[in-house]
Order: structure tokens, then C-alpha cells, then sequence
């Protein structure tokens, strides 16, 4: 667990007496043996204490918790904004493959799966903060407290901050959203169903929108399940660069500073979200798909 | 008229594609010029000596005070930021290839002992790949190297750690189909030895998915390499990588000083656009499921 960095040394200047040392190691358990150590941990973690922070001195599980809403809102912001924008787009690449638009929706996605996250921030940054002027390069802006959380999307001064981290953590999701509903439109717009559809006289509106959307659902669903905890990770890179007060940041925080109670803790939440997150998926299977549904139900 | 040889047949099919072939170039040229990086550029950029502050953070275009031309501008400590890009590629490079190349080995090695073996040992393994695969390959990376420290294997370590699963799938799907086929039926019936029909038999045949994984996988290091190296975590100050030196220009970038971040990251691009594009008709031209 301690590979680099003694903690220690990060705890206690360096010109304190041993005896301050030997206490403060002592404190920690860390004279104890490994798997004592490991035991004890596992313990804390069973009853919901992810330890202290060595830098904050203060729970890591508050810490986390703290920054957990800001992350949300700019991970929300982004899987939104990307699928809500993708999917009809990908839908129509996939309807008329060949229009000049079409290929131009499909160039953007290609850029967005090969651009990595951190310089479309930067030239986010550049264009729209630093040349432009038009919209503030870092930060969360005015939040209102809803529920005890502040909020940058409910003002004005909030959302002008949301808008270039959600619009560089989103460009992602986007290209995927547009690939898979492309290819997926393109499958089922062959099949028999949109070929009856059109024959019983239905609006290719309402193909669309009601056939097509819901035959490509499935891996729609669960590209959007899955891509919502890595999103969650890539926030790391998007809140470093406009220093977006999120869990991200923190981690990254505590990697500089060898703050290891919070790196295992936001580790361990993260993996408790995936599999939360993957659960939520195979739900939304059934609920889409009356296939997989197995018993009871009918 | 003598039939062509399968290479010259897949050259043929290759370069049909003129994208490819011109992401080709692209990639050869820059690796090229990565390479003999020493060689051709006009000041040697980590050689203190050479450098002046007068040069400091020049525009692109303007001439340094020792004569030649910064091109692309020049850095905080006037440095010449194309000399700087074609060392940060070289490093690049260097990182990813092998990080790819000892992911491929590894992830081959264990996907195709996999389907061989069956069993037990193959459901441990493929449980492993599955639960490394659904977690984001950035996040194993940078635990891992935040984790190792700063520097040029530690780096490498955490690539390959977020990426052999994925040849390790690969190649576990492409050996078990081998596995079923009746030439390793007739093989097992010899006494030759296991290892030696993986790996001169059903390996050799599960090559085409795993090039096409190993193209993506390279653009992909360098992607990650450069945001590790972003964030801090990845390469040590003394071997700047492209990441680094975008790194170096993020504070610059505020006051309007552009090129000193902007001009490595096209580069990155660049280079990582072509291989995708490589690797894409690669993908369709070994893809035996769109083959007519």
C-alpha cells in the first residue's frame, strides 16, 4: 500500500523529535505488521470508515462526499448533453449516410474519439477564454445550496462556468453515441419491420422516432451505462485542467501530495459505483427488452 | 504469370485506400523524423548551454539569437518548440511501442493459454480480463502510476497493466475458435508438446485481430502516456514527453502564448489520427466477416 512516499515523512517535519515520530507511527498502526494493518483496514471499510485524510486530517469519506456533487453535476452535464445531442444525430447519420451533414457529423466524431480529453479542454480554454473572452476558463462560479449542496447550474454566472468542461468531457460520449446509432440505425433500417412500417403508410418521422429509436436501444443503453463511471474517471483529467472542485481534482490533489487514505477511498467508491452503475443496466435490459425478461412478469 | 504473393495481394487491397495510405506517410514520416530527431533539429533542446532567456517565449516565426528560426515559437526558457515536439515524439514513441509491444506478448500469451487449457484456468483468467475491461483503462493507469512513482518503466508498468486485457480478449476469442478447428485436432493427436502447437500453430493464426487491436492500442498509450504526463504522474521532468511539454505551455496558454502548448498537442494528434486511420483499414481488410 505504501509503495512511494512514507507517510510519515508527509505527516511530521522533518526536524521533529523521534519520539514524536515513533508516537505519530504508532497512532497510525503503521509499526504494526502488514496484514494486521490490512485486517484493521478492511474492518474500518466494513463499518464505513475509510480512514483519515493525512493532509485534511478530517474523514475521507466527508471529503469525498463534499466534492461528490460537484463531479456528478459536470459528469451528468456531459452524458447528457453527449447522448442527447448524439443519438439524433447518429440516427440521421445512419438515415441518410451519404448527405454532406452526415459526413460531417461523422468527421467530428472521429476527431472526438482521437482527441484526447485534456487538449480539447485546452483548446476550449484557448478559444473561448483566453481569445474570446466569452466565457470564464476555471472554477464553479455562483452555486445555490439545494438540499445543503451547492449548485452551478441553477444560476446564470454557475452554468456559463458548466459549459466548456461539460461541452470537453461530453465530446467522447458524443462520438460514440453517433457511431452506434449509425450503425445501428443502418442494420435495422434493412429489416422488415421498417419495411412494413412504411408499407401501413407511418411517417418515416415516426420510424424514426418510435421503431428505429427503440430496436437500437439495448447497446445504446448500455454504452451509456458503462461510459457514465468512465466519465466519472475522465472528470479527473477535464476538472484538473478548468479546476473544477470535484472529486477528480481531489484525487489528483492527493496524488501529488501522497495523500493515500483518499486515493484507496475514492478507489474503493468508484468501484461500488461501477458495480451499482452495472446493475443498473442489466435492469434497464429487461425493462427495454421483453426477452430477457426470465420469469414471473408475464 | 506468376500469382501475387500474399503480402503484395494485401498492399494491393492497402493502398486502394488512399486515406490509409496517406495516414501511412503521416506515420511514417513523423516516426521517421522522431527517430533521427538528434540529428536534424536545429538546437539540441534539453542542452542548458545552448539555451538562451533572451529567446524566451517568442512568437513563431521570429529568429533566435543564434541565427536559425523558431518556427514554431519558443518556450519559457527559449527553447525551440520544434526541436522540443520531435524530442517529446521520440519519447512518445518509444513509450508506447514497447508499452504495446510487452501488452501484446503478455495479453497474448495468457488469452491464448486460456482457450487452450479451458477449464478452470481459463475461467480465472478471462474473470480477470472481464473485471479489468469493464473498469476505464485511465483510472487503472493512473493509480498504478501514481502508485510506482515517476518515471520511464513505471510508466510502461501502468500502460501495460491498463491494456493487455484487451489483447488478452482477443486473442482468447480468436485461439478458441482455432482451437475447435480440426488441424489442432490432428495436431494434439502427435506427440508434439502443448506449447509448441500454441505457439507455432494457433497463435500464428490468431495474428490479424490482434494487429488490428495492437494499432489501436499504440495510439491509444500514446493518448494516455500524454494525459498521464499532463497530470503530472507520468514521465519524470528530465524526459519530457509531448504530454509534458503541453504540460509546461497550459500556464502560458492563459496570457495568450498559444504555440508553446498548442503546436505539441497537433502533433499528438496528428500522429494518433493516422494510426486510427491505419488501423481502421486494417481492421476492414482483415475483418474476414466484410471480406466477399
Amino acid at each position: 500500500m505504501y509503495a512511494i512516499g512514507n507517510p510519515i515523512d508527509v505527516l511530521i517535519s522533518p526536524d521533529a523529535t523521534q519520539e514524536i515520530r515513533d508516537s505519530a507511527i504508532s497512532a497510525y498502526g503503521l509499526d504494526r505488521p502488514l496484514w494486521q494493518q490490512y485486517l484493521a483496514f478492511v474492518d474500518r471499510l466494513l463499518r464505513g470508515d475509510f480512514g483519515r485524510s493525512f493532509v485534511f486530517n478530517a474523514p475521507v469519506l466527508d471529503l469525498i462526499l463534499a466534492r461528490l456533487p460537484a463531479t456528478l453535476e459536470l459528469t451528468l452535464a456531459a452524458v447528457l448533453g453527449g447522448t442527447l445531442l448524439g443519438i439524433p444525430l447518429g440516427v440521421y447519420a445512419g438515415y441518410r449516410p451519404d448527405g454532406t451533414f452526415a459526413k460531417l457529423v461523422m468527421g467530428v466524431s472521429i476527431l472526438g474519439f482521437s482527441v484526447p480529453t485534456f487538449w480539447i479542454g485546452l483548446v476550449l480554454i484557448f478559444v473561448f477564454a483566453v481569445e474570446l473572452g466569452w466565457l470564464p476558463a476555471g472554477g464553479r462560479g455562483r452555486t445555490v445550496e439545494v438540499l445543503g449542496v451547492g449548485w452551478s447550474f441553477m444560476t446564470l454566472d454557475g452554468l456559463r462556468h458548466l459549459v466548456l468542461p461539460a461541452l470537453t468531457l461530453s465530446l467522447f460520449k458524443f462520438a460514440m453515441m453517433v457511431r452506434l446509432a449509425r450503425a445501428g440505425t443502418r442494420e435495422v433500417l434493412v429489416t422488415d419491420i421498417v419495411r412494413f412500417a412504411r408499407a401501413a403508410g407511418e411517417s418515416e418521422w415516426t420510424i424514426l422516432s418510435r421503431h428505429v429509436l427503440e430496436l437500437i436501444g439495448i447497446p445504446l443503453v448500455t454504452v451509456f451505462g458503462l461510459e457514465f463511471g468512465s466519465t466519472l474517471a475522465f472528470a479527473v483529467v477535464t476538472e484538473t485542467i478548468f479546476s473544477w472542485p470535484g472529486c477528480g481534482k481531489l484525487i489528483i490533489d492527493s496524488i501529488q501530495a501522497l495523500d493515500r487514505p483518499v486515493m484507496v477511498g475514492y478507489l474503493m467508491l468508484v468501484a461500488l459505483l461501477f458495480v451499482v452503475i452495472n446493475l443498473l443496466v442489466d435492469v434497464a435490459y429487461a425493462a427495454l427488452d421483453p426477452r430477457i425478461r426470465t420469469t414471473g412478469g408475464q | 504469370m506468376r500469382a501475387a504473393s500474399p503480402a503484395a495481394e494485401f498492399w494491393a487491397e492497402f493502398s486502394a485506400n488512399r486515406i490509409a495510405v496517406g495516414a501511412l506517410a503521416v506515420v511514417v514520416i513523423l516516426a521517421t523524423a522522431a527517430l533521427a530527431a538528434p540529428l536534424i533539429v536545429p538546437q539540441d533542446p534539453y542542452d542548458l548551454g545552448r539555451l538562451a532567456l533572451v529567446d524566451a517565449r517568442r512568437p513563431p516565426g521570429s529568429v533566435s539569437s543564434q541565427g536559425f528560426t523558431f518556427w514554431l515559437g519558443s518556450d519559457a526558457q527559449g527553447r525551440d518548440i520544434l526541436s522540443a515536439i520531435l524530442f517529446g515524439l521520440r519519447t512518445s514513441i518509444q513509450i508506447s511501442v514497447m508499452a504495446g509491444a510487452i501488452a501484446f506478448v503478455l495479453g497474448a500469451a495468457l488469452g491464448a493459454t486460456a482457450a487452450f487449457v479451458g477449464g478452470r484456468v481459463e475461467a480465472a483468467i478471462m474473470r480477470v480480463v472481464d473485471l479489468q475491461l469493464s473498469l476505464p483503462a485511465i483510472l487503472l493507469a493512473l493509480v498504478l502510476a501514481a502508485t510506482l512513482g515517476r518515471g520511464r518503466w513505471q510508466l510502461i508498468a501502468a500502460l501495460v497493466a491498463a491494456q493487455y486485457a484487451y489483447f488478452a480478449r482477443t486473442a482468447h476469442g480468436a485461439a478458441k475458435a482455432e482451437r475447435a478447428k480440426d488441424y489442432v485436432a490432428a495436431l494434439l493427436s502427435t506427440p508434439l508438446p502443448a506449447h509448441r502447437i500454441v505457439l507455432r500453430h494457433i497463435l500464428p493464426n490468431c495474428l490479424p485481430p490482434l494487429l488490428v487491436v495492437a494499432t489501436v492500442q499504440v495510439a491509444n498509450a500514446i493518448a494516455l502516456e500524454a494525459t498521464l504526463s499532463f497530470l503530472g504522474v507520468g514521465l519524470p521532468v528530465s524526459e519530457p514527453s509531448l504530454g509534458t511539454l503541453i504540460a509546461n505551455g497550459f500556464q502560458f496558454l492563459l496570457s495568450g502564448r498559444y504555440w508553446i502548448s498548442i503546436y505539441p498537442g497537433v502533433a499528438l494528434i496528428v500522429l494518433i489520427v493516422a494510426i486510427n486511420l491505419v488501423g481502421d483499414q486494417l481492421r476492414d481488410q482483415l475483418n474476414p466477416r466484410l471480406r466477399r
